[in-house]
């Protein structure tokens, strides 16, 4: 009851609903949850101590005949002892719930649900994301699609340099790093369109890594995937060779088709007919990316 | 001939580089003659740049860490105009790769060119006179870190006019920094300025350690050290443990760009979290390098301008060492979205919580310092207690990004560059502003104006918290830190705010000049005649202002913990000084042009390297070397200062410090 009170006030700041307080996710909820009761733990103490201070301070003023000056005093065993208890028995706390927290939010560890999870393979890329369905053999640029209520199972890397892949109201970020593969795993229960984006300076085209997280209802999911698959082009590595060049503010796309293995032959490093690219100088698709 | 140097390198068709170099040389050609006109050359290479006088090497650090305070703070500006006018539609006016140098160069001058300098400068120009000595260990080691520390800061400088800076952010993390991805001499400006002045930054840690452990004044125990000593020791200490694993780090990175090497890089087994690992296991230590002397500087303002000593001395030295060690086990808090898995997390975690103990227990001494004082609201006791309130702050979100499932969500976001902002500017500057006025009088001889003081805190405190309050919430709305333009037009009022609190500090910035100038105008009404204008308790305030050049006639006797109190309330009580000692001549270190000629050459060499000029590379360090070389033959070491002055000088200060006793024995 006292941390609902408390949380008043951490949350006018977010009277929108928006970013991370406004998860659609279970993992976005659960942590939103740990930021406003640490939140509201540590309000508790540091409240008092703020108003102490300035109390302290103006009270024991030179002109305040009222207050004794005590020249001598500097020692106090009963103070220095809750002194020290004080914020040893917070943070005892705190660590408490960092080390649940922690255990039950790692990124890697899949999602508790009775259906089975869909995996996502994700790619940074100079500067968009790559999307690829391995299952169903699609693939999508700077549109995630993703079924209600469904557990998504990433693997993530990254083409060239790293970034961290982040919708922020389905929760956790995580980096992609060129030549690994970083798990995690997301659920999204609230259809919707969400703001994605990468939350890790990649170069000049880093602004315009952004992408939009369409959460469907399941139906309507397997109609997006049937109708995408065998439309419009096929991710081969040529196709792959001209995506995989600088770009940024990039058009989302569709690829009704993908060569198989392409995401591990991208964290090997060996996809066939890719070159090394200069990193700077992105070209430009729409007309409020960056032109020079 | 010059490597990859030529015309092109400099910036004739970027307006705002180019202009602005053009008028900082030109600002820096009409002083260097304005300074030969008035006949002060002469002068200042005595007394400054040759000095070995450890209160003048504290006063160049801290003119360079505030000169350089301007550059840094102009890039935030520009990068706040940027931030508020590129939404939506508009593109502001920095192109992405202007932009991201400009960011770059924020972060790497503001940590490596303005904390350490004005840190490093307070610790000079105090620490010997607060043991009670008349130098550091090595006077002419810290007259090289200084100008090795100059050097750094001028090649930064110089990348604005003849090529590029980095663009990578201020820890140049690999494989962006790599050669692939960063071809041009950026990087390479950011790697070599800071193995420059990361020598003279080791070479300054050597020399403190070597001064606080060896030499103090007779009676000056370990215990008996002011707050701000402790402090300065383990923030040296940790420079020592900490600054070789950046050189180490740094060389790799350099290893890989020059020669080919596959430390960090996408290809031939490179490893880029190797890079992440190693410049944090810096890189958090340094925050405690830059924060543990502020914390001394608050100790000290403390306890003076309470009028009582510090609360819990011990407790605090406690803390500070433990702060010290355990800031070497956190630096994976850095990357907990790397997916190192849950128990690690966890654990450092939890570890990074720990630090927050040791700190908070400062809190409540520093509080407990101040009940039961006299409380004179001057302007240190001003930025102490707007530290007291911001810190605490700055503390609850630091501890958030400790815990992993939170930074899982606001790690790199505006949540974090508010929370990092909001510890150095409300801890390390603040501390900064309040030791410069503290100790001004103590360099100059004369305080400075009170009224303009209060104006500087009120524009640093307000404008910091408008500067920075809505970047917290725009990091929870999923903003994201280093973006050139922002897509979001919802975002445009926070931002608008933000600018406004940039701007106050400007204001702040510029009034901080005005104080100064005016107090110089005024100072013949503001002498510090008796040496100790703030009622003072420790061993600096026992000597004039200024100090003679050996500090103290005769090095102090110590009983207790605060040296100078106990001794002026005697002094008081029996309206007496103590008797007059046998004074002796003294020896000082002789000022020598080794520093600056060495800085000269490892420029020379510096820049040579950055745009592979091989031959002036190595004529550059051989330059260097050869000044180092020429130095240990020397055939004078030091100067005798004959007795007759030193009895005059003592003389002088004992009459003073009579006069003053009786004035204060008729008062009461």
């Amino acid at each position: 009851m006292r941390f609902g009170v408390l949380s008043a006030l951490v949350l006018p700041l977010c009277a929108c609903n928006r970013g991370i307080f406004d998860p659609v996710g279970p993992v976005a909820a659960a942590e939103k949850q740990i930021l406003i009761n640490s939140t509201a733990i540590m309000l508790a103490i540091i409240i008092p101590t703020m108003i102490a201070t300035v109390a302290v301070a103006w009270w024991f003023r030179r002109g305040n005949a009222k207050a004794t000056y005590r020249p001598d005093w500097e020692y106090s065993g009963a103070i220095e002892l809750v002194v020290w208890g004080v914020p040893i028995l917070t943070v005892m706390l705190l660590a408490g719930i960092a080390w649940i927290g922690s255990h039950d939010l790692e990124p890697s560890k899949p999602l508790k649900s009775d259906k089975p999870p869909l995996t996502v393979d994700v790619v940074s890329l100079d500067w968009k994301w790559l999307f690829i369905y391995p299952e169903q053999g699609i693939a999508t640029v700077n549109r995630l699609v993703v079924p209600a209520g469904t557990p998504v199972n990433y693997r993530l890397t990254s083409a060239t340099v790293w970034n961290v892949f982040w919708v922020p109201q389905m929760g956790t970020m995580i980096y992609t790093m060129p030549r690994m593969t970083t798990r995690l795993n997301l659920q999204a229960d609230r259809p919707g369109i969400y703001d994605g984006l990468s939350g890790h300076f990649s170069g000049d085209g880093f602004p315009g890594m952004q992408f939009k997280a369409h959460v469907l209802p399941p139906q309507q999911f397997a109609l997006w995937v049937q109708s995408a698959r065998g439309s419009g082009q096929a991710l081969d590595g040529r196709a792959y060779a001209e995506l995989s060049k600088p770009t940024s503010y990039v058009k989302p796309t569709t690829y009704g088709a993908v060569a198989p293995g392409l995401f591990d032959a991208i964290v090997a490093d060996r996809v066939p007919g890719t070159q090394l690219l200069p990193h700077n100088r992105p070209t430009t698709e729409q007309g409020a990316g960056h032109v020079r | 001939m010059f490597g990859k140097l030529s015309w092109d390198a400099i910036p004739f068709h970027d307006p705002i580089p180019l202009f602005t170099s053009l008028v900082v040389i030109l600002a820096l050609a009409a002083l260097a003659i304005w300074v030969w006109r008035k006949g002060w050359w002469p002068y200042l290479w005595h007394q400054y740049i040759t000095s070995t006088d450890h209160k003048k090497i504290g006063i160049m650090y801290i003119v360079l860490g505030l000169l350089m305070l301007v550059r840094g703070f102009s890039d935030a500006i520009m990068m706040r105009l940027q931030q508020s006018m590129a939404i939506g539609a508009s593109q502001g006016y920095l192109p992405p790769e202007h932009y991201n140098q400009i960011f770059s160069a924020h972060g790497t001058i503001m940590i490596f060119f303005v904390a350490m300098p004005l840190v490093i400068g307070f610790m000079n120009f105090v620490v010997p006179l607060q043991l009670g000595v008349r130098d550091v260990a090595f006077p002419t080691m810290n007259n090289v870190s200084f100008w090795l520390t100059a050097s750094g800061a001028l090649l930064i400088n110089v990348s604005l006019f003849v090529g590029e800076f980095a663009r990578t952010g201020w820890l140049a993390y690999p494989p962006l920094s790599e050669l692939r991805f960063s071809p041009g001499v950026g990087v390479d400006y950011y790697l070599v300025a800071l193995q420059i002045s990361g020598v003279g930054t080791i070479l300054t840690a050597v020399n403190f350690v070597t001064t606080i452990l060896k030499i103090r004044a007779p009676g000056m125990s370990y215990m008996r050290m002011p707050v701000f000593c402790w402090t300065s020791l383990a923030s040296n200490l940790l420079i020592l443990a900490a600054f070789p694993v950046l050189t180490v780090t740094l060389g790799l990175l350099m290893l890989d760009r020059y020669l080919g090497f596959h430390f960090f890089t996408n290809d031939g087994g490179g490893n880029s979290m190797l890079y992440m690992n190693l410049i944090w296991v810096w890189g958090h230590p340094e925050v405690y390098i830059l924060i543990l002397p502020a914390f001394g500087i608050y100790s000290e303002v403390a306890a003076t301008f309470s009028g009582k000593p510090l609360f819990g001395y011990r407790s605090m030295v406690f803390a500070t060492l433990a702060i010290c060690i355990i800031s070497f086990c956190v630096w994976l808090h850095h990357f907990f979205t790397m997916g190192a898995g849950a128990d690690v997390n966890a654990v450092f975690g939890i570890a990074s919580m720990i630090i927050a103990i040791p700190t908070g227990v400062k809190i409540f001494n520093w509080l407990f310092t101040m009940y039961g004082g006299r409380v004179r609201f001057s302007v240190p006791m001003h930025y102490l207690i707007g530290f007291m309130l911001t810190f605490v702050i700055g503390g609850l979100t630091g501890v958030l990004l400790a815990i992993p499932p939170v930074d899982f969500v606001v790690h790199n976001t505006l949540f974090l560059i508010a929370h990092f902002h909001q510890v150095i500017i409300g801890g390390v500057v603040f501390a900064i502003m309040a030791g410069y006025t503290y100790w001004f009088p103590k360099a100059f001889g004369f305080t400075l104006d009170e009224r303009l003081g209060k104006a500087v805190f009120w524009c640093w405190f307000i404008g910091f918290h408008l500067a920075f309050m809505p970047l917290y919430v725009l990091g929870f709305w999923g903003g994201t830190r280093r973006l050139q333009h922002i897509s979001d037009p919802s975002w445009a009022p926070w931002l608008h705010v933000a600018l406004l609190g940039a701007v106050i500090i400007g204001v702040g910035i510029v009034l901080t000049v005005v104080q100064l100038l005016y107090s110089i105008r005024t100072r013949d009404q503001r002498r510090d005649v008796t040496g100790d204008p703030w009622d003072g308790r420790t061993l600096e305030w026992l000597t004039l202002s200024p100090p003679p050049h050996y500090n103290f006639a005769v090095l102090p006797d110590v009983h207790g913990e605060e040296a100078y109190w106990t001794r002026k309330q005697t002094a008081i009580k029996q309206v007496a000084l103590i008797e007059e000692p046998d004074y002796q001549p003294i020896e000082m270190p002789v000022d020598t042009p080794t520093g600056v000629i060495c800085a000269f050459f490892t420029s020379l060499c510096g820049f040579a390297v950055i745009w592979h000029i091989w031959w002036l590379a190595i004529l550059g360090l051989i330059g260097a070397f050869a000044v180092l070389v020429w130095y240990a033959w020397r055939d004078e070491h030091e100067h005798l200062i004959p007795v007759g002055e030193v009895r005059k000088n003592a003389r002088e200060r004992r009459r003073i410090r009579m006069e003053h006793l009786h004035e204060l024995s008729q008062s009461t």
